[in-house]
């Protein structure tokens, strides 16, 4: 029963995001302001539901349901919502719906088509390591989620005001500044909770397996991602790497901790494959 | 009572004219006076401003009223009325109407859409208000007039974008940057536009200025004027490290400010943004800097190109605030209707009656069983006490009084009387 509760849930919530997407993306292209709020009130529902659908789906299988693909990608972008509400909330950006919206929408569709069935946690997994690794990992890639979706906005913007072109979009977009403000400080954010994601998986990974380090494909990849968000910091720190190629490099990041996510897991199989 | 406008606007008459008729200062209050001594005109609003003057006015007989006030600009500010008629404009009624809600709304304005007017109007009916000059009619229309311009300022985008050089610079800075008062601006050299630019920057938050000039004692000037920092004109790529915003406006004739200088300037700048708006023609700045990241050049030509675009904007939505306009302009028609009389006596009788039959009801009901007489004699003394209490006004309502519409909307206030325009009207 409560199965069918948690599945309920999730493909209502995954309803919810798209019709947020949708609302998003008219916004974009329409001149008045009514279908902002529209995406805002349908994505809090959507939350609200996809809580519900983890909360369901933790009571049942007894552990932080993010075990399989289905439900690591669920949570994902549950982190991403978090930290969608925060700045929608603290900033008021006109638009953020509709940058961020979508990539909330792809990650649960992604969600729905992995397989759904909750299993038994392999040993290794249960430990309370598993937790506080995930999560940090993944309110990591979530910052590092907002950031690309800023940093198209930054792009966009930009296009405009060099371009010299006014419309109503670009009225209705923040300024240059703001939004690479807001980069850098997802990307301050993102980047310590990527760092403690590895240390403590690295910890847990020697009370599980023996080992620190075993260059599992996952381990590489989420390296790379780690320098590329380093290099970042440190080329905006050292010589003034902001604004356009900033925001470039955060979508470029963006794509690499997909590709450590999805295409790692699903191509180059190590210890962190779920299946 | 009937409402009118009388007056003339800069479609209709030249500066030469508008000034002779201005109302302005202690002319106003007298003007006012004067009006509502002239015996024609029972209530007035006087509008006067650069670019119009106007008098709106409640008269109990049109023609008369025109006249009446035709014949007191006139002879107030001693210009012939053959002079007079060839600009004035004369709206009655529901075009009056509509004239005031187009005025207030800032579409009957020369820059469409410019905020201004609506403070003035509302200037206007405090002067008015102060000398006692409004009744019902003007209170209701001023009101509305306001109601109808926020609702078209909250519901079309009529006064959203620049539609001035100077104001496309600020509107461009704030996309730029997102706090102008941490921002400094330099001036190079000087110039009617530019100086008008900065003085905008400063009135959106920019704090620091500083000026350069060829001439040291121009740039001196300046800086009093603005209240800023002199700069060694032969130092001031230097220090544009300092400054966000630059507004160049120099004689010069050819660049002063080259794409290699602009890089170090970045470079020593650590990338933060900068934006430069060169108006000088022939231009000073090279063009080639806008390919530089973070540096925005805007020539005049750019912001000219921003302004046209943001006016086609405003045509637009002005297209959709004068459907507004249509749309309220019968909820004011409905509510003078509702000032006859008939409607408002049979409110206050059916209003009166209800109550006596509900009170009668519930007495009738705690009294238990009461001989049919008893309840006859009831009946009677409770309909005669309404009746002697309604009497009164009813025949005042019902007389030829001056302030007998006053009355009824009184009436209607009071006893809080549903009559059907009430409804829909919201103010």
């Amino acid at each position: 029963m409560s199965l069918e509760i948690n599945v309920l849930f999730f493909e209502l919530a995954l309803t919810c995001y798209a019709l947020a997407t949708i609302a998003g993306l008219v916004e974009l292209f329409k001149r008045k302001k009514s279908t902002s709020r529209i995406a805002l009130y349908l994505s809090v529902l959507g939350f609200i539901l996809h809580t519900g659908s983890i909360v369901t789906r933790y009571i049942q299988g007894g552990h932080i349901p993010v075990s399989n693909m289905h439900e690591a990608t669920s949570f994902f972008s549950w982190c991403v919502l978090i930290l969608f509400f925060f700045h929608e909330f603290k900033y008021k950006l006109g638009l953020l719906s509709s940058f961020i919206m979508p990539i909330v929408f792809v990650l649960m569709f992604s969600s729905a088509i992995f397989p759904r069935e909750i299993k038994v946690l392999s040993p290794a997994l249960q430990s309370y390591w598993f937790g506080i690794h995930v999560i940090l990992a993944f309110l990591g890639d979530a910052a590092f989620a907002m950031a690309c979706g800023i940093g198209i906005m930054y792009l966009l913007q930009e296009w405009y005001v060099k371009s010299k072109k006014v419309s109503p979009l670009f009225l209705k977009l923040p300024s240059l500044q703001t939004l690479d403000e807001i980069n850098y400080h997802l990307i301050t954010l993102g980047f310590p909770l990527l760092t403690l994601a590895m240390i403590t998986g690295v910890i847990w990974a020697n009370s599980a397996w023996g080992t620190y380090w075993r260059w599992d494909p996952k381990e590489v990849w989420s390296l790379i991602t780690w320098l590329i968000y380093a290099l970042v910091l440190h080329l905006r720190l050292t010589v003034g790497w902001r604004g356009k190629k900033a925001a470039i490099l955060s979508i470029v990041g963006f794509a690499v901790v997909i590709f450590a996510f999805f295409g790692v897991t699903l191509i180059l199989k190590g210890r962190h494959t779920f299946m | 009572m009937n409402i009118l406008v009388v007056g003339l606007n800069h479609k209709t008459a030249p500066i030469e004219v508008r000034e002779k008729v201005a109302f302005d200062g202690p002319k106003l209050e007298e003007a006012i006076n004067t009006l509502m001594k002239s015996g024609e005109v029972k209530e007035n609003i006087v509008l006067s401003t650069c670019n119009r003057v106007e008098i709106y006015a409640g008269v109990s007989n049109m023609d008369a009223g025109i006249e009446s006030i035709k014949d007191f600009i006139s002879r107030f500010h001693d210009v012939p009325r053959n002079l007079l008629d060839k600009s004035l404009y004369i709206h009655r009624g529901s075009d009056a109407v509509k004239h005031m809600y187009r005025v207030a709304a800032s579409l009957d304005s020369m820059v469409v859409g410019e905020p201004q007017i609506l403070g003035q109007l509302k200037d206007a009916y405090d002067s008015a208000l102060k000398n006692k000059s409004t009744g019902v009619f003007l209170n209701k229309l001023m009101r509305k007039s306001v109601s109808v311009a926020k609702r078209i300022r909250t519901e079309t985008k009529i006064a959203e974008s620049a539609v001035s050089i100077s104001f496309a610079a600020v509107e461009l800075a704030k996309k730029i940057f997102d706090n102008l008062s941490t921002k400094a601006v330099m001036l190079i050299g000087a110039g009617e536009m530019a100086e008008l630019a900065a003085r905008h920057l400063m009135n959106n938050g920019v704090k620091e200025v500083y000026v350069t000039n060829r001439t040291q004692c121009r740039a001196e000037e300046l800086a009093r004027e603005f209240n800023g920092n002199v700069v060694l004109f032969h130092n001031f790529v230097h220090e544009l490290h300092y400054n966000d915003i630059v507004i160049c406006s120099t004689g010069a004739p050819d660049y002063i400010l080259m794409k290699d200088q602009a890089r170090k300037v970045m470079k020593d700048r650590k990338q933060k943004p900068i934006f430069i708006i060169d108006i000088s023609v022939p231009r000073n700045i090279d063009p080639e800097i806008n390919n530089l990241d973070n540096v925005y050049l805007y020539t005049v030509d750019d912001l000219k190109g921003i302004v046209d675009t943001n006016i086609g904007e405003r045509a637009k939505e002005a297209e959709k605030a004068e459907k507004i306009v249509n749309e309220e302009i019968g909820s004011f028609l409905k509510w003078h209707e509702s000032l006859s009389a008939t409607p408002v006596i049979v409110a206050l009788r059916n209003k009166a009656e209800g109550i006596r039959k509900a009170e009668l009801e519930k007495t009738l009901k705690g009294l238990g069983p009461v001989e049919e007489k008893t309840i006859r004699s009831i009946e009677q003394l409770t309909t005669s006490i309404v009746n002697k209490i309604i009497h009164p006004p009813t025949a005042a309502l019902k007389s030829d009084d001056e302030d007998r519409e006053q009355m009824l909307d009184v009436v209607q206030r009071l006893f809080k009387l549903n009559i059907e325009s009430d409804e829909n009207d919201k103010t």
